[in-house]
Parts: structure tokens; C-alpha cells; sequence
């Protein structure tokens, strides 16, 4: 069973989809990045997958359960947060844990110790919650999740509000989870958190899904990329201009850029040389995934830009 | 994961979560100094609200003072509590995003209302034990514990007047339940404390004023305002059921629609925003 599938998945409210038609597939074991912009449709998506929102079309399926009609044991083995963890805050952390525990039934009270420790938080777990950091909610809102002892684990911008410190240790944290077996669904704007962290990624914008896949594979969808200096630019330009196979043709700071295979690029060589031009650099530019993610995202300069998936 | 969690569980919680915050101790604390202060005004004036069912009592015994006090708080007081307390105790989590929370547990949408409103009952109940209670203290200290004349003019034993006294708050708690029940249902379906509690109030000022302006007395029985005086059919000699029992079944009415359209509309709503 899959921990999470997701087919044709829409919300809307009134004329607004904010979910439309969304295909998600998470395989047991993946650190998943959900990525989009503010406004992207993550948490809504995120909150149909726990529960908390009714989808108007399509769903989802939680390790093969529905949890629009079979909670709470469509989120067996399911845990998680979505936007900031909220608490009581006239108790204590640990108590808001003890409560928790007991709405999870089980073995969950027997954990409450353990997960406090696992997020370092044990020396405060006595003070309440009102008293709090946004780091430190953040941080409970794990434990709270961990109480579950879950299979699959669902954060919503897990390090938002932690300093550099809490972030590394958090990031470190999930490494281990994932490590220990956890299947990890984080949804995150952090791009270098996602380059570090996440094995697939789905990218979402205006509700759709543009992009799921690994990162390699992400990577290896985009033809690549030249910057060309020549000891004459214009006439370096029609040579380019005139080839087929080469697209997306571009002035950036005195340099031609452009987008074109690497068999094509060696013939591009020979031809300018024979036109009598002077090569002083033809540099290979690796797109960073904040590049390609702003063309999944706004851009459409890129005729490359993969296609929706939904 | 085994060993599934219950609505106890849910009561369980909800009660220790009313007991770790201030304000459930300043209500408590109010419904408590009210007996304190009448009796205090009383010590500074000749007259007194004799006029009220069993009023005649006071400076006699105190075992009446908390019923006289109770007749005061049917006007409004109680329904004003009561609304405090229901209509927050859903619209509140909604508001601090804590439902949400609680929602993604292991315990069913129905089972986290129904110990929500069991507690928000319980704590109705405790606020007129503790009038009781405070009343019992004060009248006691002031006017000792002698019988008391009940309404048809016998006078009862201070141990029957008593347990009639406890009896009196049990079913003076009907109807207020059934107010309860109303708030739930707006804090349910409004998730706003403030339109929750004013949409109680409006509710009890509406049922005064069909009372006031509607001259048909059979309907005004079957109002729940009518039924916050079912309990002085307990002071009468012999006890007069009739308005005790039809207390019971209007007030069960009027709980069990506005309950049952929570429970609905609770199991089937969106959770969204903080």
C-alpha cells in the first residue's frame, strides 16, 4: 500500500480552485517535498490528506484508507501538522503531550518522555505553552507527531520559525526518521531544504501540479544550458539564431545564452569557427532548483518547461 | 494502534482543561459570591424580596437563600453563564487552531463533541452547586439552618428542606442544559465565540419576549423560560409533578435538535484556517 495517493484531488471556494485536479504519489520510504509559492494550494491539498477538509472532487488514500470516510483509521500510522502546531497555552508542553497521547489511544502516554527528548525540549516540557517560542511550538508539534509512532509523517514548512541552529537540527532530525524507515511528506518553500533533504518532489502552482519526479530526473527534463563569449557577439548571434537546435536565445550581460544539446553544441563550435569568430568561452550553466523551480512557477520563457502531469 | 481512545476519555480532558484555566475559577467564584452579597445587603436593610417563591423564608432560614438567589439568576444570570461557557467551548479551538490538533488523533469527530458537551454541562451543573453550596454557608451562617415553610404553606424539616434544595438545582440544571445545547450548537456552526454567546443570549431574550408580547398560555408552557420554575413544584406539599415532568420533556426537545444538528454539522465541516 502506498502511504499516499492522491488522484484528481480538487477544492474549490466559490469560483476559485484552490486544488485542481491533483495527482500525488508517494512511495513507501521517500523524503517527498511538496514545493509551490504562498498561495499554491499545499496546505489545502494537506489538509484534505488528513482529514480536515472535504475534497470536492477526486481522493486521496492513506496507505490504501480514504480519510474522508474512514477516519480516524484511515490516519492510523499517520501523523502530523499542517501550517503551525497549535497547543493549550495555559498547559504545560508535556501535559498538551499527555493529552494528545490520550486522544491517540495505545501506547502513545508510554512515548511522551521519549519524544521529548527526541526534540529537546525535556527541560522546558514543565513550563507552559503560552511561554513558547515559535521554534519551540514548532519542535512540540513534532513530539506531537512522534506520539503516533507513525509510518508516514506529514509537515507543513516543519523549520518555519526556527533559528539556524533548530533548523539544522531539524533537518538533521528528519534525516533520521527517514532513516529509521519513516516516509517523510514535508511541504516546504525552502528550496535549498528540499535540494538537501527530499528524494522526490512534486512542485505545485495554482493548484495544479506542474512537476513530480526526483530531482534528478528534474534536472536531466531541462536541456542544458550555454553562455557563449565571442570576440563578435552580433555575428555570433545570427550563426545561433540560423540553428534549429539551438532555442531559448538570449543577451545576458554582454554573453549569448542559450539552451541547446551537447551534440549540437560541437557542431555550433566548428560552424563559428568557420564563420571566423573567436571562441573566448563557451561555459555549460547547471540550473539550480531554485531555477528551474521559478520556471515551474511563473515562467513560461522555457518552451522546455515540462507539461502538467494532472 | 491498538486500545482505541473514548468519549470518556474526551470528557476526561475536557474537564481537566476547564480546571487549568482562570476562568473556570472566576465563574465558579461568582456563582459562589452571589448568596455571599445578598446576604451581606440584606444585613443592611430592613426589607427583602419576600414576595418571590420562598422568599418568606429569608432571615428565618438559610436553607432558602440560594433558591431565592436562584429565582434572580433564572431571570438572566444563569442563561448568561451558561452561554459564556457553551458557546466558546468549540469556536475557541477554532479560533487558537487547537482543533485541528485534536482532529488528526485517533478519536472520532463525534467522540471530541460529545466530550465537549458533557463537560460543558458538567461545568453548568458545578457552577449551581457551587451557588448552592455558597448559599447553604452564607444563609446558614447568617440565619441558621431551621426548617422551612415551603409554598403551600407546611413546613418541612431542615433535612428534607435541604435535599429538596439540592433536588431544586437538579432540575433548575434541565433546562439550563438545554441552553447549553443551543450555544454548543452555535459555537459549532458559527466558530466564533463572540457571535455564539451573543446568538444564546438572543435566543433566551427571544423565548422572554414571545412570553412577554405572544398572550397565549399554553404556548408559554411549553417555552423553556417557563421551565426554569418547574423546581417550585418540589416546595409544595404534597410534591406537584406536573411541571417537573413537563420540564423534563420540553427541555429534552429543545436540547436534542440544536445537539443532534452539531453532532451533523460537526462530522461533516471543514477544519481550515488558524
Amino acid at each position: 500500500m502506498l502511504p499516499v495517493q492522491a488522484r484528481g484531488l480538487v477544492k474549490a471556494y466559490g469560483r476559485i480552485r484552490a486544488v485542481d485536479h491533483v495527482d500525488l504519489t508517494v512511495d513507501a520510504g521517500d523524503i517527498y517535498g511538496f514545493l509551490g509559492p504562498n498561495g499554491a494550494g499545499k496546505t489545502t491539498a494537506m489538509r484534505m490528506m488528513l482529514g480536515l477538509l472535504r475534497p470536492d472532487g477526486g481522493e486521496v488514500r492513506l496507505f490504501g484508507r480514504d480519510p474522508q470516510h474512514e477516519l480516524p483509521a484511515a490516519l492510523d500510522g499517520v501523523a502530523g501538522f499542517v501550517e503551525t502546531p497549535h497547543f493549550y497555552p495555559y498547559l504545560t508542553g508535556r501535559k498538551n503531550l499527555e493529552l494528545l497521547a490520550a486522544f491517540d489511544g495505545g501506547g502513545a502516554a508510554t512515548r511522551v518522555a521519549r519524544v521529548l527528548e527526541t526534540v529537546g525540549l525535556q527541560g522546558r516540557a514543565g513550563d507552559r505553552v503560552g511561554g513558547y517560542s515559535q521554534g519551540m511550538r514548532q519542535r512540540l508539534g513534532l513530539a506531537a507527531s512522534l506520539l503516533r509512532d507513525p509510518k508516514l509523517l506529514v509537515l507543513d514548512e516543519p523549520t518555519n520559525g526556527l533559528d539556524p541552529g533548530g533548523i539544522r537540527d531539524m533537518r538533521d532530525l528528519i534525516r533520521d526518521l527517514a532513516a529509521q524507515g519513516m516516509t517523510i511528506f514535508l511541504s516546504s518553500h525552502l528550496l535549498q531544504e528540499v535540494e538537501e533533504l527530499c528524494t522526490r518532489v512534486s512542485v505545485i502552482r495554482e493548484g495544479r501540479i506542474v512537476y513530480e519526479g526526483t530531482l534528478a530526473e528534474l534536472h536531466a527534463s531541462r536541456a542544458p544550458r550555454y553562455r557563449l563569449r565571442t570576440n563578435d557577439q552580433s555575428a555570433a548571434r545570427v550563426v545561433l539564431a540560423a540553428d534549429e537546435a539551438v532555442h531559448d536565445l538570449a543577451d545576458e550581460d554582454g554573453e549569448l545564452v542559450f539552451a541547446a544539446d551537447e551534440a549540437a553544441v560541437l557542431a555550433l563550435t566548428r560552424r563559428l569557427v568557420e564563420c571566423g569568430l573567436g571562441i573566448a568561452a563557451l561555459v555549460p550553466e547547471t540550473a539550480t532548483l531554485e531555477h528551474l523551480f521559478f520556471e515551474l512557477t511563473e515562467g513560461t520563457e522555457h518552451p522546455h518547461r515540462l507539461e502538467p502531469v494532472a | 494502534m491498538s486500545a482505541r481512545p473514548t468519549t470518556l476519555t474526551a470528557y476526561r480532558w475536557e474537564l481537566r482543561k476547564l480546571a487549568a484555566q482562570k476562568r473556570t475559577y472566576i465563574g465558579v467564584g461568582a456563582a459562589a459570591l452571589l448568596p455571599t452579597l445578598f446576604v451581606i445587603v440584606m444585613a443592611f436593610q430592613k426589607g427583602g424580596p419576600y414576595d418571590v417563591p420562598l422568599g418568606h423564608n429569608l432571615r428565618h432560614t438559610g436553607i432558602a437563600l440560594a433558591l431565592v438567589v436562584l429565582t434572580f439568576a433564572s431571570r438572566f444570570g444563569a442563561q448568561l453563564v451558561t452561554a459564556l461557557v457553551a458557546g466558546d467551548i468549540v469556536a475557541t479551538e477554532d479560533a487558537g487552531g487547537t482543533l485541528k490538533m485534536i482532529l488528526t488523533r485517533s478519536l472520532r469527530r463525534s467522540q471530541v463533541l460529545a466530550g465537549k458537551t458533557l463537560a460543558s454541562f458538567t461545568y453548568v451543573l458545578a457552577l449551581l452547586l457551587a451557588l448552592l453550596a455558597a448559599g447553604l454557608i452564607a444563609g446558614g451562617i447568617a440565619w441558621g439552618f431551621n426548617p422551612v415553610v415551603d409554598l403551600t404553606g407546611r413546613t418541612l424539616s431542615s433535612g428534607r428542606s435541604i435535599g429538596l434544595a439540592f433536588a431544586a438545582v437538579g432540575v433548575f440544571a434541565v433546562p439550563l442544559v438545554s441552553i447549553a445545547s443551543f450555544g454548543i450548537f452555535l459555537s459549532v456552526v458559527t466558530r466564533n465565540s463572540a457571535a455564539a454567546i451573543v446568538g444564546t443570549l438572543v435566543y433566551e431574550l427571544f423565548m422572554e419576549a414571545v412570553v412577554g408580547l405572544v398572550h397565549v398560555q399554553w404556548l408559554h408552557h411549553y417555552l423553556l423560560s417557563a421551565q426554569f420554575d418547574a423546581w417550585h413544584g418540589l416546595f409544595q406539599t404534597p410534591v406537584y409533578w406536573p411541571p417537573i415532568e413537563r420540564a423534563a420533556w420540553v427541555s429534552a426537545l429543545f436540547a436534542l435538535v440544536p445537539l443532534a444538528l452539531a453532532f451533523w454539522f460537526f462530522n461533516r465541516r471543514d477544519v481550515a484556517g488558524d
